[in-house]
């Protein structure tokens, strides 16, 4: 072999060997391919897709709340707010200061953004700003590159309608405070409300909704590429109350500038058809934030406007007691129909004496006829007789003095008072507090709720329970139906002659209430009038004449009425109570009347839909029957 | 003589004066096809890396490639002879230019690599790896084994790849310099030096690992740290690593489908046109992908050495089997550091990647390969034709 040829094999082998070399990494490099590609493809798969694509929670739109037929109290109202996601930015840090910069953010709220973007998930969003206005989303909107992770999307807010008119039955929502976001995720999220009272409170549960998620594809920077998928979660569901809105507004024109409350149940099952309290405020004040100087107006109010006076405020039921100190006796056997008592304008216990009204003798008259003039010196007598725990086992029965059970919050359970309790008071019961009880006072207080109760507790003999909540998502709910509650334990003979003496109160020139009697042909209100002094009164001041509007508004006694209609088949039962109205007769039957023509009229208990022909409503614009 | 007169009567070219169109009809055209289609691939990555789009990168690209392949043409066209004798002054125009680069070049990345010359942008160490295996070539082509056995007349070649490799590494720029010594290596190895030499210069450079470690530049060392643990940076340097692991990893069998890779699209590749460009093709295409261009570049360099093989003359010989290790590393450094094998250097994916300086260089590599191919059976006439 030649040495050229020698040279030309030596070089053939080696460039082979390197190339073999070479041709083996190359198959290295395919084998490591194959190794990351189909081998470990799902796992970097995952990496991908959790690279690109992040997940955030959405606040579930909250339930509406109507009245029974479907007029919206409390709803959602749309604008745009700006979100923080922090796993979406690359520097939080900076994109915060970048939107400082734009949108004007209170320190306060800088505080409360940074301690949020410490505390939540990185898959919370953060709340930048509520309430954008078209500067703040323009700016944001062009200088979107430099704000990574910052979303605008729609948010609701809680909007209320009727505003003051349902503001204590339904109630308002607020912020969740930072306890009760820690303990539940889901408060954490932007736009959640929590209920604070009233209804929105009592059904937060079925109100709030299930969050739902967008899932978006964003690139290196943060920025949105596409949605990828959208769960609007589940929303509140909505919440019918058994309000009537018409009769609800009714209630609080009735009431006007007075300060008090009107309740209106049907007497048949305890829903409350309108529950008023005056003076109201706004409720969709505290969604935004209630501003210190409204707030400050409001603690400062000796009217107390964010008290629900129909199921918190606490009254002497005066005269309005007498159907209950009447029916403990008679329950007793200590007293009948027939029974006849004199009344002499006054009556002397020991050495004190107890006045009847105006000092008027009523002479020698039976229940129904002391009912209806509205005799107290009857009821001295009628109370001496059943004594104090007959009275408040009786009270007791037609839900005063009680729980009543009712689904709404911060209800008073009233007082009526026993031995027992004034035992553990350490007050000594002298007989004499035991006769000013057969009126209503002393020691007794109690909510307009219950009194309405009562009332409806007598008109129909079942032990209906106040309740506000209809339907729950469309369910009715349990108490909707007469036969949810039972029979009350009263003996309806003694209910017959309570209700003969409330029909005359209304129904006969004598009456205490004649001036309020319904204008309806066929339809008649029977009722009891209260008057209720608001101090401790000596017989000295009781002398004095309630009807000089010289006292000062303060002094002057509570103005009562309770009543029900029809009369001769029991459909809505009322509460009315007006402070330092006078006379109940004077200001607080004429609101029951209103009230009572309107339900007659439209019937609301009888219906869960509207009528398709509305009647018109107000007495004003009523077709006067007969007369 | 009777083998070397039968040899002679294979060789039409043998002077110098021969017809152009059968110059053309010998390039190898299954070897420009193969570029060609890795050009088009290419076309499509950048496409895709513009998020489908022809602007910025795949229209300048594919027009800069065309300029190049009618460059290719052209030198496969000059006598190899004429190159030959180039070599020599083209290594001494590299190492000048390596050194305008140091005192005028512009940084890039944290490295002073390019130069400008006429608007066009250039690395000479890129240039440098051609002209340093040219002038290798044309140093042993007339190389006996004995002096090829005999260190005295082995260490001006040594000093030869020494040379360039301290320039380029003081630019500074590790993975070219490794590549340059790499490709002189294999030259020699070629050349007929002896192999042992090889294994001893090899356990050297193993033992003084730690030395030459404490004397890298802390970016280079930054480097080897996050390779050897990438996910203790993840938004550092290592971030490369782990989101080109990624986007190889997602695209499965198939891939994602074309312009639908999600980190290709959603960029989080960083500089994914250039060094991660394979990254796009492996994403988008998947395995099925990564192994069509993984054939066409090792048709590529198993082309470069057939002609490296069928060539009749050494300086031949050496030069094609430089220009297809180069080729080769090109390919190796950038696939295994997109796979997250070494430490990432600025090394691009040959043919694909978007630039113009390492497109040039490969270019011109592969013109003198088409002349070596053109021209394998001239002669030299220095005793060393086959």
């Amino acid at each position: 072999m030649s040495r050229l040829a020698k040279e030309r094999s030596a070089f053939t082998r080696r460039a082979a060997l390197i190339g073999a070399g070479e041709a083996l990494v190359f198959g290295g490099i395919a084998a490591r391919l194959y190794n990351l590609q189909i081998t470990d493809h799902g796992k970097y798969a995952l990496l991908a897709r959790q690279n690109s694509i992040s997940e955030r929670l959405v606040a579930p739109e909250r339930g509406l709340i109507t009245d029974r037929f479907g007029v919206i109290l409390a709803g959602n109202q749309q604008h745009w707010r700006a979100l923080f996601m922090q796993a979406m930015a690359p520097e939080p840090q900076a994109v915060l200061q970048n939107f400082f910069t734009l949108v004007n953010v209170s320190p306060d709220e800088q505080a409360r953004i940074a301690q949020d973007l410490a505390s939540r998930p990185g898959y919370i969003p953060v709340m930048l700003k509520d309430f954008l206005n078209w500067q703040d989303m323009a700016a944001i909107e062009v200088n979107t590159p430099n704000l990574p992770g910052v979303v605008v999307e729609v948010g609701a807010s809680r909007v209320y309608p009727l505003g003051p008119v349902a503001a204590h039955a339904v109630g308002y929502v607020a912020r969740p405070n930072r306890k009760e976001a820690s303990a539940d995720t889901v408060l954490s999220l932007p736009g959640m409300r929590v209920g604070r009272t009233g209804v929105e409170d009592v059904q937060d549960g079925a109100l709030r909704g299930q969050p739902g998620f967008v899932q978006t594809e964003t690139n290196v920077h943060g920025a949105l590429v596409r949605e990828v998928a959208h769960d609007a979660g589940t929303p509140g569901q909505t919440v019918a109350l058994s309000l009537d809105a018409g009769l609800q507004q009714l209630a609080i024109a009735s009431l006007a500038d007075n300060t008090g409350a009107v309740v209106m149940l049907d007497a048949t099952n305890g829903e409350i058809l309108a529950m008023a309290s005056t003076p109201g405020f706004d409720p969709g004040l505290f969604d935004k934030g209630v501003p210190s100087a409204v707030w400050n107006g409001w603690m400062s109010d000796a009217k107390d406007p964010l008290q629900n006076k129909a199921i918190a405020g606490l009254f002497a039921p005066g005269s309005t007691f007498k159907p209950t100190v009447a029916l403990s006796a008679m329950q007793a056997g200590l007293l009948t129909g027939d029974s006849i008592l004199t009344c002499t304008g006054s009556f002397t216990l020991g050495d004190h004496v107890f006045w009847c009204d105006n000092h008027v003798a009523h002479g020698s008259i039976n229940l129904t006829t002391a009912l209806q003039v509205s005799c107290d010196v009857f009821f001295y007598q009628v109370a001496l007789l059943a004594g104090i725990d007959r009275m408040a086992a009786m009270a007791s029965q037609l839900g005063l003095g009680v729980d009543l059970g009712a689904d709404l919050p911060n209800a008073a359970p009233g007082l009526v008072p026993t031995l027992a309790w004034a035992h553990g008071r350490g007050i000594h019961w002298a007989e004499g507090s035991t006769v000013v009880q057969g009126i209503g006072q002393g020691y007794t207080q109690l909510t307009p709720m219950a009194l309405a109760t009562m009332i409806a507790r007598v008109a129909t003999g079942t032990a209906v329970g106040p309740h506000v909540t209809r339907r729950v998502g469309g369910e009715l709910q349990i108490g909707a139906a007469t036969t949810d509650w039972p029979a009350l334990d009263v003996d309806d003979r003694y209910l017959a002659t309570i209700r003969q003496g409330l029909f005359e109160v209304v129904n006969t020139p004598s009456g205490t209430a004649y001036a309020s009697r319904l204008t309806i042909d066929g339809v008649q209100m029977a009722g009891k009038t209260g008057t209720a002094q608001v101090h401790n009164n000596t017989a000295a001041q009781k002398q004095k004449n309630f009807n000089d509007m010289t006292m000062a508004w303060e002094d002057r006694p509570n103005a009562l009425f309770i009543g029900y209609a029809p009369f001769d088949n029991p459909r809505y039962a009322i509460a009315v109570v007006v402070e330092h109205g006078n006379f109940g007769a004077q200001s607080a039957a004429p609101i029951a009347k209103a009230m009572m023509t309107y339900a007659i009229q439209n019937d609301p208990s009888g219906r869960d839909a509207p009528l398709s022909v509305p009647l018109q409503s107000g007495t004003a614009a009523l077709p006067v029957n007969g007369t | 003589m009777m083998i070397e007169s039968s040899l002679s009567l294979r060789r039409p070219f043998r002077e110098r004066s021969f017809g152009l169109a059968a110059k053309f009809l010998r390039i190898n055209w299954l070897f420009m096809l193969c570029i060609g289609l890795l050009a088009g691939v290419g076309y499509a990555a950048l496409y895709s890396a513009a998020g489908g789009s022809p602007q910025p990168y795949a229209q300048g690209q594919i027009i800069r490639f065309a300029g190049m392949m009618v460059l290719v043409l052209c030198i496969a066209m000059v006598d190899i002879r004429i190159i030959a004798k180039l070599s020599w002054p083209s290594y001494v125009v590299g190492i000048a230019l390596l050194l305008v680069v140091m005192k005028f070049g512009h940084t890039g990345l944290g490295a002073k690599r390019w130069v400008t010359i006429g608007g066009i942008e250039l690395q000479p160490s890129e240039l440098m790896k051609l002209f340093l295996a040219m002038a290798l070539a044309a140093y042993f082509k007339r190389a006996t084994p004995e002096q090829t056995g005999n260190i005295l007349y082995v260490l001006p070649a040594v000093v030869a790849i020494a040379i360039p490799f301290a320039l380029i590494l003081k630019e500074p720029n590790l993975g070219t310099a490794v590549i340059l010594a790499a490709i002189g290596a294999v030259v020699m190895l070629a050349a007929g030096v002896r192999w042992w030499w090889f294994a001893i210069v090899i356990v050297i450079i193993a033992v003084s690992a730690p030395v030459l470690y404490e004397h890298l530049h802390a970016y280079q060392k930054a480097r080897i740290i996050t390779f050897l643990n990438p996910g203790s940076d993840p938004l550092g340097a290592g971030y490369n690593i782990i989101q080109s692991k990624i986007a190889l990893g997602s695209g499965g069998f198939f891939g994602q489908g074309y312009l639908h890779g999600t980190q290709n699209q959603l960029n989080f590749l960083p500089e994914k046109q250039t060094d991660f460009v394979f990254t796009i093709i492996a994403e988008e295409f998947g395995y099925f992908g990564s192994m069509v261009v993984l054939a066409l570049l090792f048709t590529i360099v198993t082309l470069a050495f057939y002609t490296a093989m069928t060539c009749n003359h050494v300086y031949g010989r050496l030069v094609a089997l430089g220009i297809g290790t180069n080729f080769f590393l090109y390919c190796f450094v950038n696939l295994s550091m997109v796979m997250g094998l070494i430490p990432v250097g600025g090394v691009p994916l040959p043919l694909i990647s978007y630039g113009g300086s390492a497109l040039t260089a490969v270019m011109l590599g592969f013109g003198v390969l088409q002349s070596i191919h053109v021209h394998r059976d001239v002669e030299f006439g220095d005793g060393h034709d086959f």
